[in-house]
């Protein structure tokens, strides 16, 4: 079983599935957007300056700042699993 | 029944609304305004046999629970008095979970929808098949698949608009709980029955961003980018713009001929025409402007400019969606304050209305003209560069950096608890919707000279007034007609102001046209030709020698380069506009920040004219 790390610890193209977002003023942005429990997400851009950051988020492009995207939690998926 | 039906048309942003509310009603739409508000709603009407349908367009929205003004605005339709019949929902099909969320809060409202799929051509190309009749089955509803570009499909979908629509019966969320997890998890087993993905293949978006949003390339783009639209902004008007002045002298001229004597003639060449004419010329490079901004928002690219500037005006106290604004500022602060409506939180926002008046604007062109023309030889340094040009480029550059330093300081003086946040979706590029570029460009474009249009005219009017008449000497209370400008109201004004000035380098005829062109500072250049008697006001060589003769008593000039200088930054900072100030008072509902947005940019002005008249002086 992977080990549940913060969204921001994933190297770009890494795709991992959501476990949980936490309590924040922008939670409710964030899971209206599509980040909710289950879904995959997989970092593939950086702004310069490495913040803020796009995710692909399974159908689309979602980009937020580095410290948004610390309070979404993920489980990585098996290497093998990612391409 | 009722024979007109009201359908409202809603759905996520960047998912062809627009375009699906173009191709429906076609020319015939409305701006609306509902009264004491901000609230701003596209109607369009279009007839199916005997019935006319009358549909509300509303801004693009993620959610139910509206975060920004734009959102606040889009939701408010929906229990507008008459209820709408149908709600259109128009979905991107390449996008569908997202896209179901704002659908699936809305169906909880047991009113009848319709659901149109859009940008199949994509979701195809993602590898994505949807099961259209699956789907109708599963909802209850009606689903029509359409190209809204072309306007494939939407044939189809007219005629059933006429018809009686269903209340969606599929059930979102989970018994009574409504939470945004629970909706997800419907819509997720929703499409589980309903779609298959087949293959995935990599955007050519994806390619483009590594460029768009590379650490030098990324900016480098950007700066070509911004030096192409203010080029082609400035050399493309300027010929329209000639046409509008001379049109307009034509116009005066004509009606000088034709009214008989007296002050209503007066009144109306002098007070009425020259507003409307100061509106109206402005108009070409405001809207070459919004033309290129809407080109690069529909286009894909501007979500990547403010990627890749959130972080940098992050710490200025803006945010990645302040770029629109400020670079709109550079054309008029008006329709630029409008439009930071999109920005979620409120402290960002507040802060970048009250900056955007200090981008320089196209009001401030002709002053700076006037003025550099006046002391600053053209003569070319290096060879090739016009000292002149430098001169000018260096006042963008001033009410740039001024702009961004104010920011800072309303970071730190404003105080707000809720922090600002950036979710914002990256949409993937696609090719220009001409159509939509130019409708965006008309509608914004007016409703500028709306805006500015009411005050200008109000302010032209008493402006008029108090240049045209002036006290009758020895006799209090009794009000002389046609007098010269320095014996007018005004001109009594401006000696008042005289020694308030002076410390800055300006006298009393500077004073009467600080005062005048508070209706717009291009109305500068107009009352110094009226102060100098020039005949033409379109005169620039004369007025421009005129004034570089004038003379003190003791015959030192009266434009030294101090005073040219420091009337330019006064110009750069002063907030000499009315109708910005009666656009911030309608966006933030308060007469608290005009306020403070007139007395720190009036004191930055004189500060920074101050410093620039003893430096030179």
């Amino acid at each position: 079983m992977p080990q549940a790390v913060k969204l921001t610890e994933l190297q770009i193209g890494q795709i991992a599935r959501i476990a949980s977002v936490a309590e924040s003023p922008y939670k409710e942005k964030l899971q209206e957007m599509g980040c909710v429990a289950g879904v995959l997400i997989k970092p593939i851009l950086k702004a310069p300056f490495g913040d803020p950051i796009a995710y692909e988020l399974e159908e689309y492009t979602l980009s937020m700042r580095k410290n948004e995207a610390e309070s979404i939690t993920v489980k990585p998926l098996d290497p093998l699993f990612n391409s | 029944m009722s024979s007109q039906l009201k359908i409202v048309l809603a759905g996520n942003p960047n998912c062809g609304k627009s375009s699906l509310f173009n191709v429906l009603t076609g020319l015939k739409q409305k701006i609306t305004n509902v009264p004491g508000t901000t609230i701003e709603n596209k109607v369009g009407r279009f007839k199916v046999g005997k019935k006319e349908i009358k549909l509300v367009d509303t801004p693009g929205t993620y959610s139910f629970n509206p975060k920004s003004l734009d959102e606040k605005e889009a939701v408010k339709v929906f229990f507008e008095d008459p209820l709408p019949d149908t709600i259109l929902y128009i979905a991107d099909a390449s996008n569908l979970k997202r896209n179901l969320f704002y659908f699936s809060q809305l169906a909880q409202h047991k009113i009848p929808m319709v659901l149109v799929l859009n940008m199949l051509d994509i979701a195809d190309f993602k590898g994505f098949e949807i099961d259209i009749d699956r789907l109708e089955k599963e909802l209850g509803i009606r689903v029509f698949k359409i190209n809204a570009r072309n306007g494939e499909g939407t044939d189809v979908l007219k005629k059933a608009l006429s018809e009686d629509q269903f209340v969606p019966h599929y059930a979102f969320g989970k018994d009574n709980d409504h939470t945004h997890e629970s909706h997800y998890d419907s819509i997720i087993k929703l499409l589980n029955k309903t779609t298959t993905l087949k293959s995935k293949r990599e955007l050519i978006s994806n390619k483009i961003d590594a460029y768009a949003t590379h650490p030098i390339l990324g900016y480098l783009m950007f700066l070509v980018v911004l030096l192409v639209i203010f080029q082609s902004v400035f050399t493309l008007a300027s010929y329209p713009m000639d046409w509008i002045e001379n049109g307009f002298s034509m116009f005066s001229e004509f009606l000088s001929q034709v009214l008989p004597e007296g002050w209503v003639k007066k009144l109306i060449i002098n007070g009425l025409v020259a507003g409307i004419a100061g509106v109206v010329v402005f108009v070409p490079q405001i809207a070459i402007l919004f033309f290129f901004m809407g080109l690069l928002e529909d286009t894909g690219y501007m979500a990547r400019v403010s990627f890749i500037m959130d972080k940098m005006l992050r710490g200025l106290g803006l945010s990645g969606k302040s770029v629109v604004p400020l670079l709109s500022g550079a054309a008029c602060a008006i329709p630029a304050i409008m439009s930071t409506r999109n920005i979620e939180n409120w402290k960002d926002r507040l802060i970048t209305i009250m900056v955007t008046p200090l981008m320089s604007c196209s009001a401030r062109l002709p002053v700076y003209t006037l003025l550099i023309s006046m002391a600053i030889p053209s003569t070319l340094i290096f060879g090739f560069i016009n000292l002149q040009a430098l001169v000018m480029l260096s006042m963008y550059v001033l009410g740039t950096v001024a702009a961004l330093v104010a920011a800072v300081i309303f970071k730190w003086i404003i105080k707000h608890d809720i922090p600002s946040y950036f979710i914002m979706e990256l949409p993937i590029y696609h090719a220009p919707r001409w159509s939509n570029i130019w409708l965006n460009c008309w509608q914004k474009s007016l409703s500028f000279v709306k805006e500015a249009g009411k005050v200008i005219l109000i302010v032209s009017v008493v402006l008029w007034f108090l240049a045209s008449y002036g006290p009758k000497p020895n006799q209090t209370f009794s009000i002389q007609e046609s007098v010269e400008l320095e014996k007018s109201y005004a001109g009594h004004f401006g000696k008042a102001i005289e020694p308030g000035i002076k410390p800055i380098g300006f006298n009393w005829k500077i004073g009467i046209s600080l005062i005048t062109s508070f209706a717009a500072r291009e109305v500068f250049v107009g009352t110094m030709s009226t102060i100098y008697s020039v005949g033409d006001e379109e005169n620039f060589e004369q007025l421009r020698e005129k004034m570089k003769k004038d003379r003190t008593p003791e015959g030192v000039p009266i434009y030294s380069l101090a005073v040219v200088l420091s009337l330019m930054v006064f110009y750069a900072f002063a907030m000499q506009c009315m109708s910005t100030l009666a656009v911030v008072y309608k966006e933030t509902q308060s007469l608290k920040w005009p306020v403070i947005q007139f007395v720190y940019m009036t004191g930055l002005a004189y500060l920074g004219s101050w410093v620039v008249f003893n430096l030179f002086g």
